[in-house]
């Protein structure tokens, strides 16, 4: 599957299935409208005819053999041989959980998708005996694998941070009974960050994500406190101090949410920026339709030109030396996941879940509260192994939408959380999400070309 | 080649074979909470 697109002045070719990435120049990008697989020796006559009238002939010919050249290279027009691999692999230990440490907030963020906080089951915080027995949980589930994945969910996770020290210590201890190695996330809105806490993050969390979006004006529209005050005078100053602090070889973000009101989003991630944040993520909102910050068909050519503008600051800030790390334009040509993980995506209810403060288990945070996939409960020792295949099948290729696409390697079959809530299906391609994460790759391609076209 | 300039150096189908070892980082654990993004994280294979 060939996928090309013009940005920025450049002519990009990507050959889906074996992940190549091609700048090429006019003519090979029309010609590719022209020839496909069974190339002949020559280049067919009706194709001179039709594109000799823009084009020299020779040049055409040459081309036509430059294509075939890497059709036999097998990085153009290369076989879509994977599915045998999706069949394979099926039954994976888990190794990352999201741990809902408080089903409560200190926030009214409008847009919240846990309604409020509680995920509509009631005001709740883990006691440490649940969180013990999730661990325990993952120790046991986790099989061969290694690096195990834990990330302090919520609602908000300060609001029970002497738990989250607990877990932590526990978690801490018992590792080294079964040789793995916990990776500790906290996702946090910062309002209840202290110099003691993080200390602690800063120790023993290997990524950090704060919530935050971006200029004070559009947070605090959204991100509100009980009362409607906004919040960001108080936490840019907390994730400021928390990032000072930090080693640098460990990770963290500050996370954005965009929604209709601030479709102009390239201005907060630069407003982050300029606050001293260069590790930034910005994501649409995913929301009922009829929500009026919710973004909606009609909002896509806007979105699609503010990709395109905020791929130039990035590329402005390059040229001038200066480092800055957008999550959604970060790619890898070379070294990326293998094609075994981009069959499947975050693995969420097969290698990954999430477990609320009653000790219920679902595939993951955003399947919260929705009972047909309560996958099982630590205290009773249950856990319905059916779900987890279930979603062990939610591979690319048993999503039909998925399977046609030329993006499928790069998102690997989208949310499944956001499929079912939008599409009705996890199977069922999330359209609008779908559109706006193809526009963000082909950024992405493109700064990745420029960058390597320089080198 | 005149016309074409490959920027890549590595094939997925490279990576197929002796994929799968599940080192890496399950992606919904980095920044992205909502809008699931594979192709940004790192392989941990030999890590």
């Amino acid at each position: 599957m060939v996928h090309k697109f013009k940005l920025n002045g450049l002519n990009i070719v990507l050959d889906s299935n074996s992940g190549g990435v091609h700048a090429v120049d006019d003519l090979i990008y029309d010609l590719l409208d022209n020839v496909e697989p069974p190339f002949d020796a020559e280049c067919p006559q009706r194709v001179l005819e039709k594109l000799s009238k823009s084009y020299d002939e020779a040049d055409i010919k040459e081309c036509y053999n430059e294509i075939v050249e890497l059709y036999n290279e097998k990085i153009l027009f290369s076989e879509d041989d994977y599915e045998k691999y999706a069949k394979l692999k099926v039954a994976s230990p888990i190794k990352a959980m999201c741990l809902n440490i408080a089903h409560d907030c200190n926030l009214r963020c409008e847009y919240c998708f846990a309604k409020t906080g509680d995920f509509g089951g009631g005001r709740k915080l883990m006691t440490f005996e649940t969180g013990k027995k999730a661990i325990d949980f993952l120790l046991e589930r986790s099989g061969d694998r290694q690096n195990l994945e834990l990330d302090f969910f919520g609602g908000e996770p300060l609001m029970n941070f002497d738990v989250v020290k607990q877990i932590v210590e526990y978690a801490r201890k018992r590792e080294k009974e079964y040789g793995k190695n916990f990776r500790f996330t906290i996702t946090t809105n910062g309002i209840l960050l202290t110099d003691d806490k993080i200390d602690f993050i800063n120790k023993e969390m290997s990524n950090v994500v704060l919530s935050i979006d971006g200029r004070k004006e559009v947070n605090d529209r959204m991100r509100k406190r009980c009362d409607g005050t906004g919040s960001y005078d108080q936490i840019i100053k907390n994730f400021k101090k928390l990032v000072s602090l930090r080693d640098k070889d460990k990770d963290w973000y500050v996370r954005g949410t965009y929604t209709k009101y601030n479709l102009d989003f390239a201005e907060d991630v630069m407003s982050l920026y300029n606050e001293g944040f260069d590790q930034i993520s910005v994501e649409p909102v995913m929301a009922d339709p009829k929500e009026p910050y919710a973004i909606t068909e009609g909002d896509l050519p806007r979105i699609f030109k503010e990709y395109e503008t905020l791929s130039k600051k990035m590329q402005e800030l390059r040229d001038q030396g200066k480092f800055c790390n957008f999550f959604h334009f970060m790619i890898d040509l070379d070294q990326g996941p293998c094609a075994v993980k981009r069959l499947r995506g975050c693995g969420c209810g097969n290698d990954y879940v999430a477990v609320t403060p009653d000790g219920d288990i679902f595939p993951c945070h955003q399947f919260v509260g929705i009972d047909k996939f309560k996958m099982g409960n630590l205290d009773e020792g249950t856990f319905n192994n059916d779900i987890k295949e279930y979603f062990s099948q939610a591979h690319i290729y048993n999503k039909p939408e998925c399977k046609k696409c030329w993006a499928k390697f790069y998102c690997s079959g989208g949310c499944n959380a956001n499929n079912y809530n939008y599409a009705g299906d996890i199977h069922n391609a999330y359209k609008l999400s779908c559109q706006i994460q193809k526009k963000r790759l082909e950024c992405a391609i493109m700064l990745k070309v420029i960058k390597m076209l320089e080198e | 080649m005149k016309h074409i300039r490959t920027v890549n150096k590595a094939n997925l189908k490279q990576t197929a074979i002796k994929g799968g070892c599940g080192k890496c980082q399950a992606s919904c654990q980095s920044a992205c909470k909502t809008s699931c993004t594979v192709a940004n994280q790192k392989c941990e294979k030999d890590k």
